[in-house]
C-alpha cells in the first residue's frame, strides 16, 4: 500500500501547492484587475458587454443580482431543452440518434443546467455530437460560471464598507469564462488528446479484431468536454461509464490530472477568499477544515477498498496485494488506476460535486461505499462544486460563528459585521434547505410503487443505498450514481437505446435538482445583500476569532453534526449494513 | 418593469453568444487542433496487425482460445460502443457465484500448463470485473500465470514470452501515477507475429 499512500500523498502536496498561484489570479479575475491574458481577452470582453448591453460598472443589488441569474439560468435551461428534442434535425449525428422521451429530457436539462450531471441515459448511446457539445458541455460551462458567480457575489457582500452592490452579474459571468474556464480548458483539452483521449466527429467504426470478433470503436468530441467536466465540478460523462472508460481516461496520468482539474478551482478558491477579505488566515481556515474531513475521506476509502468485499472472500478469492497484483476489491475498478487511484478518486469527486466516477460506486464495499455518502451528507461543503463548495461552507462559517458568539455570550460577528436574527434564519434555511430536499424525495421514492422498479440489487442494503444515494446526488448537485438505480441500455428499446428512466423518478429527480440548486443560492444572495449593508465595527477584546485552530476545530465539528444528524440513521440501513454485517444478499 | 425586460434581452443574446463560443467554435477549434498534431490519438489509439487496424491500444477485447493472453472478465460482453457498470454489490450472492465460477475456470484453463497453480495465487483482477467492460490491461501477476500456457500453446519458450510481456507492460504514468498493467491486445499482436497460429 505504501505506493498508493506516496501517490495519494503527492496530490495533496501538489494541490496544495496550486491553491495560492490559481487562488491569486482568480482574485484579480474578480476585483477587475488585469490579468497577464488581458491583452489577448480584454478586446473580447468589452465586445461581449456591448452585444449584451450591460455597463459592467452599474452594481446590482442582490435582488437584481439574482434576478438576472434566474432570468439567465431559466432561459437556458429552456434552449438546452428544445436542443435535447430536435436531435434527429441537428448535424454532427454520425449515429443518427432520435431524440430521448420528454422525461428523460426534463431530468438531464436540469441536471446539466444545475451543474449536477446526473444522467438517466448513456452519453455515447443517446447523444448526438451537437447534442453533447453546443447542448452539454456549454451547461458545463455556464452552471460552473454562474456558482462562480455567486460566491464572489457573497464575498463581497462579506467585505462591502456599507451600500448595497454585490457586483454585476453578467460581468462575474463574462470573466469567470473568458479568463479562468475557457483557457484552462482548451490547455487541458490538448493536453488530454496528446495522452489518447479522443477528439473527432467521424463517428464509430467497426473493427475486425484480432481474435476474429468485431468491435464498434466510438468516436466523439470527448477531450473538449472531459477538461470543462472536470474543471466546471460537472462530471457527466461523455460515456455510460464516464471516467473509466479509457477514452476519457486513459492513464494513471491523466487520472491525476483530472483530479487536479476538480479540486483546482474550489481550493484555489479559498485563497482568493481570503485575498478578497483581506486576511489571508481567514481562506487557509475554511481551506483546513475542508481539507481535514477529504484526508479522513481518502483513508477511509482506501483501507477499505484494498480489504477486499464479503463477496469476493465468500468465493474464496484472495485479496491481498503481492508482487504484480494490486489485490483489493478490483471489482469494478480498472486495472491502471488499481485500489489507490480509485479510491482518491472516488473521494475528489464526492467531496467535490464532480460526479465523475473512474469506477463503479455500487460495487465499493459497504465501508468504502460510506465515505461518498458522507461527503454528500456534508452537503457538499468539504471544497465542494466550484463556487458553490465555498458558498455553501461560508454559510456553515456564519452559523459557527453564531454558535460559537452563544457559548461565549458575545454578539456573533464575523470580520467585523454583526450577525443578527435575519442572517442567522437566512443562513439556517439555506444550510437546512438541501437535506429537508434529500430526505423527503429519498423517503417518497422509497415508498412510492413508481420507483420500485428503479432499484437494480433488489430489497437489501444495496437497493436502498441506490434510492437513498440518487436523491442525495441530486440534490447536491454531485451527479455521481449508485448505478443500478440510473438503469442499464435496454438493448430492445426502440428509437433509441440508451436513454432510460421511468416518468415518476425522471420527474422528482429534475424537480429535486432544480429547488435544491436555486432555492439555496437564492438564501445565499440575500445574506449577501443583508451583509452588504452592515458597517464594519473594529474587533474588540471580546470578538470570537475566526481564523485560528479552535475556530477550524468547531467548524468541522458543526459541518459534521448537522450532516451526522441529519443522515446517519440512512446511511446505517445502506452501504454500514453492508460492511458491518458481511452477509451476502 | 424595465429591469426584467432588459434582463431578457441580455439573457437571451448571452444565450447565443456561449453557444456559439462555447458549444461550436471552442470543440470544432480543439478538434481541428487534434487532428493535425495528434491525430494518432485524437482518433483513438489504434493498434494495426498485417496491414489492418484490429483494435485500440486503449481499449480491451475479447480472447478466447488457449493460444492468447485472455483480458479481465467484462460485464458488458467487452461493447467499445455501449457500455455500463456491472453494479454488483459488495455484498451479493450473485457476486460471489460469478467469482467463483470464474475462478474455477480460470484454475482450469491455465493449471495443465502451471502445475502448481493454486487458487491462492489467482491475482484479484484476473476473476473481477472491470468497470468500463473493455478494460485493456491485465496485472503482471495475471500475465505471468497466463505465460505458461500461451508458451506451451505457441510452442515458443516461457522465457520469450515473460520478455514480451514486459515489453508491452505499461509502466506507472512518470513511474509514480497509475498501476502498472500489461496490455493485452498488443501482447497479443506481439505473440501472433513472433510464433503465428497457423
Amino acid at each position: 500500500m505504501a505506493q498508493g499512500w506516496l501517490q495519494i500523498a503527492l496530490f495533496f502536496v501538489v494541490l496544495v501547492a496550486l491553491t495560492k498561484p490559481i487562488g491569486l489570479y482568480m482574485a484579480r479575475v474578480f476585483t477587475n484587475r488585469r490579468v497577464f491574458l488581458t491583452p489577448v481577452l480584454g478586446p473580447i470582453e468589452r465586445f461581449t458587454y456591448r452585444a449584451l448591453r450591460v455597463r459592467p460598472e452599474e452594481g446590482q443589488d442582490w435582488k437584481g443580482y439574482a434576478r438576472s441569474l434566474i432570468v439567465f439560468s431559466l432561459l437556458f435551461w429552456v434552449s438546452l431543452y428544445l436542443i435535447l428534442r430536435t436531435q434527429s434535425l441537428q448535424p454532427f449525428n454520425p449515429q443518427g440518434f432520435h431524440s430521448a422521451p420528454w422525461d428523460v429530457s426534463f431530468n438531464t436539462t436540469s441536471s446539466f443546467v444545475t451543474n449536477t450531471n446526473w444522467q438517466y441515459y448513456g452519453g455515447e448511446t443517446t447523444m448526438t455530437y451537437f447534442s453533447q457539445m453546443a447542448g452539454l458541455a456549454v451547461q458545463n460551462f455556464v452552471s460552473a460560471a454562474v456558482g462562480i458567480a455567486v460566491v464572489v457575489a457573497l464575498i463581497r457582500g462579506i467585505v462591502a464598507r456599507s451600500g448595497k452592490e454585490i457586483g454585476n452579474f453578467w460581468q462575474d459571468l463574462t470573466r469567470t469564462l473568458l479568463y479562468i474556464l475557457l483557457p484552462i480548458s482548451i490547455l487541458g483539452a490538448l493536453f488530454l488528446v496528446s495522452q489518447g483521449v479522443i477528439q473527432n466527429l467521424g463517428g464509430s467504426q467497426v473493427i475486425h479484431t484480432l481474435g476474429g470478433g468485431q468491435q464498434i470503436l466510438a468516436g466523439g468530441p470527448v477531450a473538449s468536454q472531459e477538461a470543462i467536466k472536470e474543471l466546471g465540478t460537472n462530471g457527466g460523462g461523455f460515456f455510460n461509464v464516464n471516467s473509466a472508460y479509457p477514452f476519457e481516461n486513459p492513464s494513471g496520468l491523466t487520472n491525476f490530472f483530472e483530479l487536479l482539474l476538480i479540486l483546482v478551482i474550489p481550493a484555489g478558491l479559498t485563497y482568493t477568499y481570503g485575498r478578497m477579505v483581506g486576511s489571508q488566515r481567514q481562506g487557509w481556515a475554511i481551506f483546513s477544515a475542508m481539507f481535514a474531513l477529504f484526508v479522513v475521506g481518502v483513508a477511509v476509502v482506501y483501507m477499505a477498498e484494498q480489504h477486499g468485499s464479503p463477496a469476493q472472500h465468500a468465493a474464496g478469492l484472495h485479496t491481498h496485494a503481492f508482487g504484480g497484483s494490486t489485490g483489493g476489491n478490483m471489482v469494478g475498478k480498472e486495472q491502471r488506476f488499481g485500489i489507490a487511484d480509485s479510491s482518491l478518486w472516488t473521494a475528489v469527486t464526492t467531496v467535490t460535486s464532480c460526479g465523475a466516477v473512474n469506477a463503479a460506486f455500487e460495487s465499493l464495499t459497504g465501508i468504502g461505499g460510506a465515505v461518498p455518502f458522507t461527503n454528500l451528507g456534508f452537503g457538499e461543503v468539504v471544497f465542494g462544486g466550484v463556487g458553490a463548495g465555498l458558498y455553501s461552507m461560508l454559510l456553515y462559517v456564519l452559523l459557527a460563528v453564531f454558535i460559537g458568539g452563544l457559548m461565549v455570550g458575545r454578539t456573533p460577528e464575523y470580520l467585523g459585521k454583526k450577525i443578527g436574527a435575519r442572517e442567522i434564519k437566512l443562513v439556517s434555511l439555506g444550510v437546512l434547505f438541501t437535506p429537508l430536499t434529500v430526505l423527503v424525495s429519498a423517503g417518497v421514492a422509497s415508498a412510492a410503487p413508481a420507483a420500485k422498479r428503479s432499484i437494480y440489487a433488489g430489497v437489501n442494503p444495496s437497493g436502498f443505498s441506490e434510492t437513498l444515494y440518487a436523491y442525495l446526488s441530486q440534490a447536491n448537485n454531485n451527479g455521481s450514481a449508485w448505478a443500478g438505480y440510473t438503469g442499464f441500455v435496454q438493448a430492445h428499446a426502440p428509437g433509441n437505446v440508451g436513454a432510460y428512466g421511468l416518468t415518476f423518478t425522471d420527474l422528482l429527480g429534475g424537480i429535486v435538482l432544480i429547488g435544491a440548486r436555486f432555492a439555496p443560492i437564492l438564501f445565499v444572495l440575500a445574506v449577501a445583500g443583508a451583509l452588504a449593508g452592515k458597517k464594519v465595527s473594529p474587533p474588540g477584546l471580546g470578538t470570537m476569532r475566526t481564523d485560528n485552530p479552535t475556530f477550524v476545530f468547531l467548524l468541522v465539528g458543526i459541518v459534521i453534526l448537522v450532516g451526522a444528524l441529519t443522515f446517519f440513521p440512512a446511511i446505517l440501513l445502506g452501504p454500514v449494513a453492508n460492511g458491518l454485517s458481511g452477509r451476502l444478499f | 418593469m424595465p429591469g426584467l425586460r432588459r434582463d431578457l434581452l441580455t439573457a437571451v443574446t448571452a444565450i447565443v453568444l456561449m453557444t456559439l463560443a462555447l458549444g461550436l467554435a471552442y470543440p470544432l477549434a480543439i478538434t481541428g487542433i487534434a487532428q493535425v498534431v495528434f491525430p494518432g490519438q485524437a482518433n483513438g489509439s489504434k493498434v494495426s496487425f498485417d496491414g489492418k487496424v484490429v483494435g485500440s491500444k486503449l481499449i480491451g477485447q475479447e480472447f478466447k482460445g488457449k493460444a492468447y493472453f485472455h483480458p479481465r472478465p467484462s460485464a458488458t460482453g467487452y461493447s467499445a460502443d455501449v457500455t455500463f457498470f456491472g453494479n454488483a454489490g459488495p455484498n451479493s450472492a450473485e457476486l460471489r457465484d460469478v467469482i467463483r465460477a470464474n475462478l474455477a475456470a480460470y484454475v482450469r484453463l491455465n493449471k495443465p500448463y502451471d502445475q502448481a497453480l493454486t487458487r491462492e495465487q489467482v491475482p484479484v483482477d484476473a476473476v473481477t470485473e472491470s468497470a468500463s467492460g473493455v478494460d485493456p490491461h491485465i496485472s503482471e501477476a495475471n500475465a505471468r500465470i497466463q505465460a505458461h500456457r500461451v508458451a506451451a500453446v505457441r510452442g515458443l519458450s516461457l522465457d520469450e514470452v515473460e520478455s514480451l510481456i514486459s515489453d508491452h507492460t505499461d509502466g506507472r504514468s512518470l513511474g509514480v501515477f497509475g498501476e502498472p498493467g500489461v496490455n493485452v491486445l498488443r501482447l497479443n499482436v506481439a505473440i501472433e507475429e513472433r510464433a503465428p497460429l497457423r
